[in-house]
């Protein structure tokens, strides 16, 4: 199609003179989608946002919820949940902490149960320790860790930190697993052009499942 | 606002249309093609998905993961703009009512990232009241629209499998893609407890269209919601209607403009369209020949009920009063969980086509059942992209199963804990229902008196409720997915529990996306308010050709439907222009 054409026919009436000038003054340069965004906030996104989103997106990326000492809580617990392995890094290699800094400013239903939790974490090892939970040993973090990280054997009168420590459990994976470490842990093969052809006959034939005549001759088929 | 005045735009068009979405965009491409002159009216901004791009992206790209936001109600990588709720443009319902009522702003509309089920009404949807007495029988049968379904097929292609069946007909279909493992499994405990499986029917290119050089092979990503960039393999109706509509120069599309009114004469024809531009806050109009409404049924009809005059003085084409009446959605009820026959699974890229590749088409007979017209089953789970959510609740699954030979503590930390999450991915099963309702008289929207939009036009005020049919046909879904459930094995961790409490949860009207009936079509002008092709009765230059034409709206999703009527509607337009009759 007649790129030019088609600009003018976007043009009528309505966009901002402006913008249309500038597309049509760039149309012949590679990045011009880039411009078209029209905000400078813009190249931080690497997927397409439109003009409210980056607006918002900016806004809530610049704001902090956590203190220093609640990150740092939160840090450790996160690589006690998600720790290295022989199969991958831990937590913070994949930047968990900063993703729940952001999530809590997104959605801010997290932020009364993660403050409130990581508060009654800090209590309990004060009382215990005399220490909040960051400044305890490893020894000492685990001791209560494992009060509350077991829901079905943790005691009743630690409900409130194991309703805590599940929404911890849940943030550290949904960061983990939703980073380039956790996605290559996991082996998740997609989001890459591909044709199918059905599931591999190996895994078929361990399933105890098989296609049927009917399937195997008139389902789509790719070399 | 000191000099705010009324821009007429001196151009005269053939065709103005308001909305760019299937009707809207089968229309523009139509008109466009065969040389017409055509202003389109979009509500939203531009969109490609080549530059609006959210295909092949990484969750981490979003720094929320993919989860959704007021923007993008379907996730943060979802090729919608704007869903539930827009700032500035609301919308009232009577108390004890519910609807909700899904926007989207943006050129192609909702078909960027609809699930391109495409399935044909059947004979029997065209009858309904001759069948069972409730609700009313369309003005034209499947013989009248099965040209243009076979048309719609081969120019926008869609795949699946011919199976003879009475009601949910054949067509002209590309291949359909092998099921994936868990679809396996549905297709053989569906079977077993009487629920016909079949190959699904999604507008998505298996193979090349052969007359179709702007347009690739489905490269099965599974992600057909965020509009396909490379390939254009899905059907949207911005890259596979309105680019081509464009390219013939026949088109000027004008976007962000809202709509206001549409324009009459003294004798009551319509001239044009009234509308203010989002970016400059000025009034405009436009003028042409023939007015076509495909804003979505419910915009559509309070374009109608605002545009009020001497002749239309209860809005216009709507002498009949039926205008905003038997509105409905589909029913929607779902529930799932997880397919123990799945843990510690080979991994392999399963993305397939953006959506299942198997489903069940209505099975029974409802004289032997308790609530009349059907649904059709949809299914899900498998091996998807990781996003926002996941892993959540894994203190509920991996005290319960042995992993690796272990029976584990619920819960937990640490290296074993990674293990469980390996072990327990891509083990999830779901499935929902998708049925057909009773469009009601009195189940409708009205222009609210006392609210306007920020751009001061009168907003909607809904008044909807389901009747017993539809909460019967719920709670016969649910039984239907617990058994099928249940025969493959499946754990149910979610939508297992409803009962009469609440409606076996049958989804609110509106939450299912396919409102309709709102300006139905008819023989009878005191009952109806557009003739069996789409055009008004009361103003012979007025068409709409959205979901609001529909008189009922099957156990299909009505997309399809929309097209074909659409392609209908807009070479009659042509025809009578020929004859001198517009």
């Amino acid at each position: 199609m007649d790129r030019r054409k088609s600009l003018k026919a976007i043009a009528v009436g309505t966009l901002a003179a402006g913008v249309v000038a500038e597309s049509c003054k760039l149309s012949d340069k590679k990045d011009e989608t880039k411009k078209e965004t029209d905000s400078a906030d813009a190249s931080k996104f690497t997927i397409d946002r439109a003009k409210e989103e980056i607006e918002r997106d900016t806004k809530l990326m610049s704001q902090k919820f956590f203190t220093e000492h609640e990150m740092a809580t939160i840090a450790i617990l996160a690589d006690i949940i998600i720790p290295k392995d022989d199969v991958s890094g831990s937590a913070t290699d994949a930047g968990v902490p900063a993703f729940i800094d952001f999530i809590v400013i997104d959605m801010p239903d997290h932020q009364t149960p993660m403050r409130g939790g990581l508060r009654w974490l800090d209590m309990q090892c004060l009382q215990r320790f005399d220490k909040p939970f960051k400044d305890c040993d490893q020894k000492q973090q685990m001791e209560i860790v494992d009060d509350i990280a077991w829901p079905k054997k943790a005691k009743p009168e630690n409900a409130q930190g194991v309703a805590f420590f599940n929404l911890m459990r849940n943030l550290t994976a949904t960061g983990f697993y939703t980073s380039e470490i956790g996605v290559k842990d996991l082996g998740y093969a997609g989001n890459s052009p591909n044709k199918w052809n059905g599931v591999p006959d190996d895994e078929l034939k361990r399933l105890g499942l098989s296609y049927s005549e009917w399937e195997m001759k008139n389902c789509a088929k790719y070399d | 606002m000191g000099d705010l005045q009324i821009k007429k735009n001196p151009k005269q068009y053939d065709a103005i249309v308001v909305g760019s979405g299937a009707g809207g965009g089968m229309a523009v491409y139509t008109l466009a093609k065969a040389g017409l002159k055509v202003a389109l009216i979009e509500a939203g901004p531009m969109y490609d998905p080549r530059k609006n791009q959210t295909q092949f992206k990484n969750p981490w790209e979003s720094p929320r993961r993919g989860a959704s936001t007021k923007f993008r109600p379907f996730g943060d990588f979802d090729a919608c703009y704007h869903g539930w709720d827009i700032d500035g443009e609301p919308y009232t319902k009577k108390s004890g009512t519910q609807w909700d009522w899904w926007r989207a702003r943006m050129l192609g509309g909702r078909t960027n990232h609809w699930g391109r089920i495409s399935l044909r009404f059947g004979p029997k949807d065209f009858k309904r009241k001759s069948i069972d007495g409730l609700g009313d029988d369309w003005p034209i049968s499947y013989d009248d629209i099965k040209p243009y379904y076979d048309r719609i097929d081969r120019m926008l292609g869609v795949f699946g499998s011919n199976e003879g069946l009475e009601n949910d007909p054949d067509g002209i279909f590309l291949p359909p893609p092998k099921p994936r493992a868990h679809e396996l499994f549905i297709q053989k405990a569906a079977t077993h407890a009487g629920v016909k499986v079949i190959p699904s029917r999604l507008s998505i290119l298996t193979k090349a269209l052969p007359d179709n050089k702007d347009r690739g092979e489905c490269m099965f990503c599974g992600q057909c919601n965020r509009a396909c960039s490379v390939a254009y393999a899905d059907f949207s109706s911005s890259s596979v209607l309105i680019k081509p509509a464009i390219a013939t120069g026949n088109v000027d599309v004008y976007p962000n403009a809202m709509a206001r009114e549409v324009l009459t004469n003294a004798e009551g024809i319509s001239t044009g369209v009234a509308y203010i531009n989002k970016d400059d806050m000025q009034e405009y109009q436009v003028t042409g020949r023939v007015v076509i409404l495909a804003a979505s049924s419910c915009e559509s009809t309070r374009l109608l009920l605002n545009s009020k005059s001497k002749r239309h003085a209860n809005g216009l084409a709507n002498s009949s009063d039926v205008v905003g009446r038997y509105l409905h959605d589909s029913t929607g009820a779902a529930l799932g969980g997880y397919l123990p026959q799945l843990f510690d699974r080979k991994r392999y890229n399963e993305d397939g086509v953006g959506g299942m590749h198997v489903y069940s088409p209505w099975w029974l007979d409802n004289k032997k059942l308790d609530f009349p017209r059907g649904y059709h089953i949809e299914y899900w789970g498998g091996m998807g992209q990781p996003a926002y959510g996941f892993g959540f609740g894994i203190e509920s699954m991996n005290g319960k199963h042995v992993v690796h030979g272990k029976q584990k503590e619920a819960g937990g930390y640490g290296a074993s804990l990674k293990e469980d999450y390996r072990y327990f991915y891509g083990a999830s099963v779901g499935m929902g229902g998708r049925g057909e309702a009773i469009p009601v008289y009195d189940n409708r929207c009205t222009i609210d008196p006392n609210v306007v939009d920020k751009y001061g036009i009168p907003v909607l005020n809904f008044d909807v409720k389901w009747s017993e049919h539809e909460i019967k046909q719920a709670k016969h879904m649910k039984e239907t997915f617990k058994e099928i459930m249940h025969e493959m094995g499946a754990i149910i961790t979610w939508g297992g529990d409803d009962g009469p409490e609440n409606n076996y949860g049958l989804e609110s009207p509106g939450k299912i996306i396919h409102e309709a009936g709102t300006a139905r079509m008819g023989n009878d002008p005191k009952k109806s308010a557009l003739n069996k092709w789409n055009q008004a009765h009361d103003c012979k230059n007025l068409f709409v050709v959205d979901g609001a034409a529909f008189v009922s709206q099957a156990d299909k999703n009505i997309t399809w439907t929309i097209l074909a009527l659409s392609l209908r509607a807009s070479e009659y337009i042509i025809d009578e222009m020929k004859k001198k009759n517009l």
